[in-house]
């Protein structure tokens, strides 16, 4: 005999009261609910319709909204993660990238792809936050490197997105160590003249936030992104209080002098179109 | 009295029995000279035992140790003329990082370091060795000004890490350790850099970025502390002894990996059980690393410099390894 007794009804939801929506076709908005169909969501480029969320996407979906017609040439593709420290919490480092590769159908967190923008001609770094938090081993730092030397030997402007918790730890000191890495090719893009655009969307913290990704000539953030050096759960712990509202968001940094400006997804193609005309035309 | 850890206990004992016998011999009843000269000996014994298998976990306490010398007492011995330079010229001065120009046996260095304090006022004073953006713009200052005057940069890291608050978010903390990872690639003076203690991420690396970086002997460096990453991947603090391991976070395994460019050797037992000899080591150290260095050109320099940076990594392509 049970000491009480259920009077009300358990939370649950009666089987003939469940609404079954088929993966794919309709997408429901995690923050306003509203279900969209997934061909208008991606005609308003992952944007909610009706409460302006950005969906988190990956570089799949960066490259379809910011290349013409599509179209692009993916480059490095090649570069797969080693196991330098032979690293196993958990699990074995190299068992969580097969995984990860598996569901994800990816190499790492990063892609690179050329081709044109609005007809201006760019190379794009776009990482995916789907593969193991975005983080940043030797695979997305070598990348990162080479897409700058490439801006850099060809004259053409870099865009870096940013999705990312920043460094990989499972490559300890070898993450660590992309970060110098970087930021040392990018001194060199710099006295190039060569633009970067750093695009920062949300989350963008830690090791990535620490290097590239504040460097751009120009930062540039989607909306109401979460964007930091230190976590935000490390820094309530640290100062032992709640954080204040909008902090670390993308208008808390533009409101600090960090961002240049905020441009909604739907916006963006153009509006950096624009801004690479005015500034650059290849040498 | 001496702080000891848990596996010097060997050590601990032996000192204690050294002591009682030095305390008989001065009451001068019995001649125990010849006790206590076997028992020096073999103390050096069990030191060089211990010390020379410390595990991960091991080194990164000893990197802690509270007797351990901080920046401040390396640069006092090495350049007794150390003149500070306070502020970044923006916000404030920043007292986890000091800065200033000092003559090393006749050659100006700018010497940058972490600065940790020695009890619970100065720990608080120096903020525990965790720097806020205006730490490292000041830094970053105080290097362009040693380029200026074509000085060599010094740079002594021992930090936990950077400091994780609001006013550190507010002014940009990721902004600043990457302005300086980029910019100290490019300098066009020798950057010799040195982990005294602990190299906790980027906080670390935002003085980091040199032509030789050298870790002293029992110091760690790597992306995260131990027990943060035990509470990471483990959800617990329990596991940083095997998180410690996992990191390969000592000195022979980041030279291993080429990671870093050698190690400094320290006195038996730690640098705080002779500060002043691990000075001297230091100080010969950074003259021998700067003499290999002022023979080149800025331009060679700053090419070396990004070309050692940009080969570390380790992945595979077209399924060969490169690391």
């Amino acid at each position: 005999m049970s000491w009480f007794k259920r009077v009300a009804d358990g939370i649950t939801t009666k089987s003939k009261e469940k609404k079954y929506v088929p993966d794919g076709l309709w997408e429901k908005c995690p923050r306003c609910k509203t279900i969209t169909q997934m061909s208008d969501l991606v005609e308003n480029k992952h944007v909610c319709p009706s409460c302006s969320y950005h969906y988190k996407i990956g570089s799949h979906e960066y490259f379809n909204i910011l290349f013409d017609e599509e179209k692009y040439k993916e480059l490095y593709a090649d570069i797969e993660s080693g196991d330098p420290l032979n690293f196993t919490d958990t699990k074995p480092y190299t068992a969580r990238i097969k995984d990860s590769q598996n569901k994800t159908g990816l190499k790492d967190a990063l892609r690179v792809a050329t081709g044109k923008m609005n007809g201006v001609k760019i190379v794009v770094s776009c990482m995916d936050f789907s593969f193991i938090g975005g983080s940043m081993g030797s695979v997305m730092g070598e990348k990162i490197a080479r897409s700058i030397d490439y801006a850099r030997e060809n004259h053409i402007p870099l865009l870096i997105i940013s999705k990312s918790g920043g460094a990989r730890m499972m490559e300890a000191a070898f993450s660590l160590m992309q970060m110098a890495k970087t930021s040392a090719k990018l001194a060199l893009l710099n006295q190039e003249g060569v633009p970067y655009l750093s695009i920062l969307t949300d989350p963008t913290t830690g090791g990535v936030t620490a290097s590239f990704a504040m460097l751009g000539d120009f930062n540039i953030a989607e909306p109401e992104a979460l964007i930091g050096f230190a976590g935000p759960r490390v820094i309530k712990e640290t100062i032992g209080k709640d954080l204040p509202k909008g902090f670390q968001s993308s208008e808390f940094l533009q409101e600090h002098g960090f961002v240049d400006f905020i441009v909604p997804r739907t916006e963006m193609k153009d509006k950096l179109s624009t801004l690479l005309k005015q500034i650059y035309s290849k040498k | 009295m001496t702080n000891y850890l848990d596996f010097e206990k060997p050590v601990e004992e032996m000192v204690e029995q050294l002591e009682k016998l030095k305390e008989t011999q001065a009451k001068g009843k019995v001649d125990m000279s010849d006790a206590i000269a076997e028992l020096e000996k073999k103390l050096i014994e069990i030191k060089k035992d211990i010390y020379r298998n410390l595990n991960g976990w091991q080194k990164v306490q000893l990197s802690r140790h509270p007797e351990r010398p901080y920046s401040l007492d390396y640069i006092h011995q090495i350049a007794p003329d150390f003149i500070e330079l306070h502020g970044d010229r923006q916000v404030k001065d920043d007292k986890a990082i000091v800065g200033g120009f000092g003559t090393i046996d006749g050659q100006t260095f700018m010497i940058i370091g972490h600065q940790k304090g020695r009890n619970t006022k100065e720990r608080q004073y120096r903020n525990f060795g965790m720097p806020n953006p205006e730490g490292y713009r000041k830094a970053l200052r105080l290097m362009k000004l040693a380029e200026k005057f074509k000085k060599p940069i010094l740079t002594l890291i021992d930090t936990p890490g950077a400091s994780p608050g609001l006013e550190a978010e507010e002014r940009g903390q990721g902004e600043a350790i990457a302005k300086n990872l980029m910019e100290m690639a490019v300098l066009k003076v020798p950057v010799i850099c040195v982990v005294i203690g602990e190299g906790a991420s980027g906080g670390a690396l935002g003085i980091g970025v040199g032509d030789r970086v050298m870790m002293m002997q029992y110091t760690w460096y790597s992306v995260i502390s131990p027990e943060s990453c035990s509470s990471i991947l483990w959800r617990s603090w329990d596991f940083k002894a095997k998180a410690a391991e996992a990191l390969k976070l000592t000195p022979d395994d980041m030279y291993g990996n080429k990671l870093i460019d050698g190690i400094i050797s320290e006195p038996l037992g730690g640098a705080h059980y002779n500060p002043a000899e691990a000075s001297e080591i230091l100080k010969k150290e950074v003259k021998k690393l700067y003499k290999e260095l002022k023979e080149l050109s800025p331009e060679d320099l700053i090419h070396k410099r990004i070309e050692k940076f940009s080969n570390m990594g380790s992945y595979k392509e077209n399924s060969n390894l490169s690391a």
